[in-house]
């Protein structure tokens, strides 16, 4: 009974946080909307059983949007003063979708731990005595093992284009020469004078 | 598993190879040009060497994820040679600006066009072609000082992402109605009843891949991609992405989808008659020389995917004809494109600057009449036979008006190609002559590959016919 109510109840607030992503005037609500329609997808994932897919969606997809969310202020020119005056102001918006995250998630895992909706068409029946964890790590490191490599070199070939689009030597920096400077002698580097009272030096 | 690592050595090489060169590139640094050029190329010729070595070996290894067959290795050859003359050509246009990373995203483009070239999963044709085409947009942008250089990357980048996505929702299609991600399970499945959802599966992959080799209506980045990205790239891009690309969608049509051959046929000759006669007429107006060949390419795919729409073993037979002859046209045509300079060294671009080229590069001009008349196929030229292969295969397979349609457009793009060669021969000689030799090594590739073109190339026809039949042969 527990799950059926709270497969609707996070359908619906999918649905409608979703809507809410595109008619929020404001992108940063726009964010926040997206980080409940994720968060209740997540849910639901839980609900069919695929824990795996539903911690994914929290970590790269929550934890992804924060940090994007993060970059967008950053590169945003937005008044930092006038978006402190508005943090009293989006307090209450804020702390709801807070609230409504903490009592979700106890709602979840309640219903969890009441046992998966039966879903009427599986493609294939999971085995029972195996997570859902264990069994994609086994499919990953030993049938799909040639195409997570190449994966791996996808990703290696990325960072190469990253470092090619944008790294640039920069002249002015001093870096460490360390021969140079472990071959200093004293001789080289100090010297001694002796100024005039009352004249100063030049160094 | 051991047993499957000694068959996939090409892939084992290149991605060896490649690491050796990234680590020679920023170990020895970017001026050691000659050391990492010297790593790259003999990579490749390894990997190719493994290539011929696996020649006559059939097995699909990695639980049914690749497959070892000769079809593959017919296309991993071509596209080894195609990169290997892309990265020997490089420094001289790059000059002081040639940086380590190029062999080295080149190096990693060719493995994943090898991956795409023996893929039997829906799930290696996906990684193997992003692995190329990650490599690809920053190769586009490799000058990224230069604001077409960058530009062309970013619209590459752009439509490409948008491909990739239409792609994967096809995949994501066929693999919810049929249950699998494995060619052969997809075949089973369509031989059964068709759902609109596997129709609807069919039309997104078949459109994803049709942006990979510029087929008319995907082809709206090919001509401003080709004209911005550096010549060198360029004749990377003409070349083995569209083999491997081309390779990868007849192994999808003839190894997943040939049961729905009512579903796809429609498309794939629709695909060749708008690329045909869109290429030809879309050539026409040009003024720049890349741009031009642009266009051509696209009015060639038109012409190999006439061969596809059989759907024959011939039909397949002529596709890897024509990708061979295709290619060495192509590399022929940009090489000579690479030699034109003006007296300052910037690259000259522009068709009305060819004016009269005939009376100071004779031989530079004769080259480019041969590649231009090659690639509109006129008959005593090597490039008529593929074009003969193509629609024999289509009138055998009872495609007699998609035939006649492309033998009639055809003659429409032999117009520019034609104008081309008049202004090289018979134009008044224009002020802004081109100058600047080419080194030897180009030379050479031009040299040969016209020659082969002309009428040598018709000594070869047995050998080539009896190894296209044999790598055709392993798809049925």
């Amino acid at each position: 009974m527990i799950q059926l109510f709270a497969f609707y109840l996070f359908a619906t607030i999918v649905i409608a946080s979703a809507a809410m992503v595109i008619f929020a005037r404001n992108p940063v609500h726009s964010v926040m909307w997206l980080i409940l329609a994720f968060f209740n997808a997540a849910g639901l994932m839980l609900l069919a059983g695929a824990e795996f897919i539903a911690m994914l969606l929290i970590i790269v997809y929550v934890g992804a949007v924060a940090v994007l969310f993060l970059f967008v202020v950053m590169m945003l020119d937005i008044d930092f003063a006038e978006l402190r005056a508005g943090f009293v102001r989006y307090l209450p918006l804020g702390a709801l979708v807070a609230v409504i995250l903490a009592a979700e998630l106890v709602f979840a895992l309640g219903a969890w731990s009441a046992g998966g909706i039966d879903l009427a068409a599986r493609a294939a029946p999971a085995t029972p005595d195996k997570s859902n964890i264990q069994q994609i790590g086994e499919l990953l490191y030993t049938r799909y093992i040639f195409l997570f490599e190449a994966a791996g070199i996808v990703l290696l070939v990325a960072m190469i284009g990253a470092i090619v689009l944008t790294h640039r030597t920069r002249g002015g920096v001093r870096p460490q020469k360390i021969a140079d400077q472990v071959r200093r002698r004293p001789q080289d580097a100090t010297r001694l004078v002796d100024p005039g009272v009352g004249q100063g030096m030049e160094l | 598993m051991s047993a499957d690592l000694a068959l996939i050595w090409p892939e084992l090489i290149l991605t060896i190879g490649g690491l050796i060169t990234l680590m020679l590139g920023t170990f020895a640094g970017d001026r050691q040009v000659g050391l990492y050029q010297l790593a790259s190329l003999v990579t490749l010729a390894a990997a190719a060497v493994a290539v011929i070595a696996l020649f006559g070996t059939e097995a699909t290894v990695f639980s049914g994820t690749l497959a070892v067959d000769a079809f593959g290795g017919f296309a991993k050859l071509l596209i080894y040679a195609a990169s290997f003359v892309c990265i020997a050509i490089a420094p001289r246009f790059f000059r002081d600006g040639m940086r380590a990373e190029y062999p080295v995203l080149i190096l990693f483009a060719a493995l994943g066009m090898g991956i795409m070239a023996s893929a039997r999963d829906l799930m290696t044709l996906y990684v193997g072609l992003e692995l190329n085409s990650l490599a690809a947009y920053v190769l586009a942008s490799f000058m990224r000082t230069d604001d077409r250089s960058s530009e062309a990357g970013l619209k590459y980048f752009v439509l490409g992402s948008l491909a990739s996505g239409m792609l994967l929702y096809g995949i994501s299609l066929l693999y919810g109605f049929t249950g699998t991600t494995d060619f052969a399970g997809i075949a089973k499945a369509l031989g059964g009843e068709m759902g609109t959802g596997l129709l609807f599966g069919i039309v997104f992959v078949i459109a994803g891949l049709a942006f990979k080799i510029s087929a008319v209506p995907f082809h709206m980045w090919t001509p401003d991609v080709y004209e911005g990205a550096p010549t060198p790239v360029t004749t990377f891009f003409a070349s083995a992405p569209k083999v491997a690309a081309m390779v990868l969608l007849t192994r999808v049509i003839v190894g997943a989808m040939a049961p729905a051959i009512g579903a796809w046929q429609q498309i794939v000759i629709f695909l060749a008659l708008a690329s045909i006669i869109l290429g030809a007429v879309g050539a026409i107006g040009q003024k720049n020389i890349k741009r031009l060949l642009a266009y051509s390419s696209i009015n060639n795919v038109g012409f190999i995917l006439i061969g596809l729409a059989a759907g024959t073993q011939q039909g397949v037979e002529a596709v890897l004809s024509y990708l061979l002859v295709y290619v060495v046209t192509t590399i022929g045509s940009f090489l000579v494109v690479l030699q034109l300079r003006d007296r300052e060294g910037q690259q000259v671009e522009s068709i009305p600057a060819l004016a009269g080229l005939s009376q100071y590069r004779p031989g530079l001009a004769a080259a480019m009449a041969v590649f231009l008349l090659s690639l509109a196929g006129i008959p005593p030229l090597f490039g008529f036979w593929p074009k003969y292969l193509v629609f024999e295969a289509a009138v055998n397979a009872n495609l007699v008006p998609l035939a006649v349609a492309g033998i009639v457009a055809s003659v429409i793009g032999a117009f520019y190609y034609i104008a081309v060669i008049k202004t090289m021969y018979f134009d008044e000689r224009s002020e802004a002559e081109v100058s600047g030799g080419g080194n030897i090594l180009e030379g050479t590739i031009v040299a040969v590959s016209a020659l082969w073109l002309s009428v040598i190339g018709y000594l070869f026809i047995g050998p080539l016919a009896t190894a296209s039949a044999h790598a055709a042969s392993v798809l049925f």
